[in-house]
């Protein structure tokens, strides 16, 4: 019994280094890997622009949700007009990032584990090392380098249509006062609050992308490897998304 | 060589629409920068002591009625009293010029408004028009000193 208990945390705090080391290696490989920008695009196309569509409508109902709780709340209150700058705090700090790393985490880090992981199992990465070609330069940096560019835009993408969900809903259904949404919300957003969210945003993408392209790399060679590395890749990326959330709440408040 | 030509520009595409994003959210979200949507209709001007917690944009309401916005608020050093500016919808071009402007909230916590009441005067403001009648933002540690010094002199 306490045998497999000193096991699995080993094992937890193994993964843990083998991911830091694999972090390093990645940042040693950087320099050369942006001398390369036609590949960081074609990656930042595939863990971008390909999400945008479930982005956009996952911010869109975000935002219509949140018009819809926010207003039955603020209204118990008899305080509607505060829902824009609820909605917007919300939304900007908070389940913003959140939210946007959970979907890129869904939508593109899988795509990244298992193709990198596929690539391990077809034995492709193999034969790039007997060419003496380095797969840390070709394949995994400017995997990583794409998904640390896109995050960040799709947090900003899925802020700015779950704002405009919940004015959709809050003042063109509801009947919240145009100028008071947007003044009250105005008038309590600070710059401040739109960088804490970028940050996290960049922080998360950082982790997304690393927990991606580290669970593809290091997938037992097989179709079931691959298929365990996916799921891995969802469930680290998450935890790993509302544990660093936390973290950097906590030092920006 | 032209799917690789393609991929570019969605990224492209892409990463225009992720800075438009933050551009929103920097300039329209936050006070760096008030856009006044419209310039139709026409300017009145109101001198407070206080205006509150009144802000640009806030409606301006007749028999609860939006009527216009509120357009810039300044402090004049001359007379010391705030200034509001609003811009009231072209349509209400029959608000007479004994009008009184009071500073209301909406709701407990709600965001403040000019409530304007229509006098019984046959002359109609014209733009740049003054209302002489104003009745300041209803401060609430104003009022309780008031009330603590009432009940304190019993």
């Amino acid at each position: 019994m306490s045998n497999t208990i000193v096991k699995m945390l080993s094992d937890t705090l193994a993964g843990f280094g083998a991911a830091t080391w694999f972090f390093f290696r990645i940042l040693g490989q950087l320099p050369q890997a942006l001398l390369r920008p036609r590949l960081i695009v074609h990656q930042v196309h595939n863990a971008g622009a390909l999400s945008l569509v479930i982005i956009m409508t996952c911010g869109l109902f975000v935002g219509m949700v949140l018009g819809l709780q926010g207003f039955d709340m603020l209204a118990r209150f008899g305080s509607e007009s505060a829902l824009g700058s609820a909605a917007a705090l919300a939304l900007v700090k908070e389940l913003g990032p959140v939210v946007a790393a959970l979907l890129f985490a869904g939508r593109a880090g899988t795509a990244l584990a298992s193709e990198i992981g596929l690539m391990r199992a077809t034995d492709q990465l193999v034969a790039m090392e007997v060419m003496a070609v380095d797969p840390f330069r070709y394949v995994v940096a400017p995997r990583f380098l794409g998904g640390i560019i896109a995050l960040p835009l799709l947090t900003m993408i899925f802020i700015a249509i779950g704002i405009f969900g919940v004015q959709l809903i809050g003042v063109q259904q509801l009947g919240v006062d145009q100028g008071t949404f947007w003044s009250q919300m105005r008038g309590s957003v600070e710059i401040e609050d739109i960088m804490e969210g970028l940050i996290k945003g960049c922080v998360f993408g950082v982790a997304c992308s690393l927990i991606a392209v580290y669970e593809g790399f290091t997938a037992a060679p097989t179709a079931e490897g691959v298929g365990r590395a996916t799921t891995r890749t969802v469930v680290n990326s998450a935890v790993m998304t509302l544990i660093l959330d936390y973290m950097i709440t906590a030092i920006m408040l | 060589m032209q799917s690789s030509r393609a991929t570019e520009i969605v990224t492209g595409a892409f990463v225009l629409f992720g800075f438009a994003a933050l551009f929103f959210l920097v300039t329209q979200i936050t006070n760096k920068d008030f856009s006044a949507g419209s310039s139709g209709g026409y300017i009145l001007i109101a001198n407070y002591q206080n205006v509150g917690s009144l802000k640009v944009g806030a409606p301006v309401s007749m028999s609860g009625v939006t009527v216009g916005r509120v357009e810039e608020i300044t402090y004049d050093q001359q007379q010391y009293r705030a200034v509001v500016k609003m811009r009231i919808n072209g349509s209400f071009d029959r608000i007479p010029e004994d009008s009184d402007a009071s500073i209301m909230t909406a709701g407990l916590l709600g965001g403040q408004y000019i409530s304007v009441t229509a006098g019984g005067s046959d002359q109609f403001f014209k733009s740049g028009g003054q209302f002489m009648v104003v009745q300041d933002a209803l401060v609430l540690e104003n009022l309780i000193n008031k009330l603590a010094a009432s009940f304190s002199a019993k």
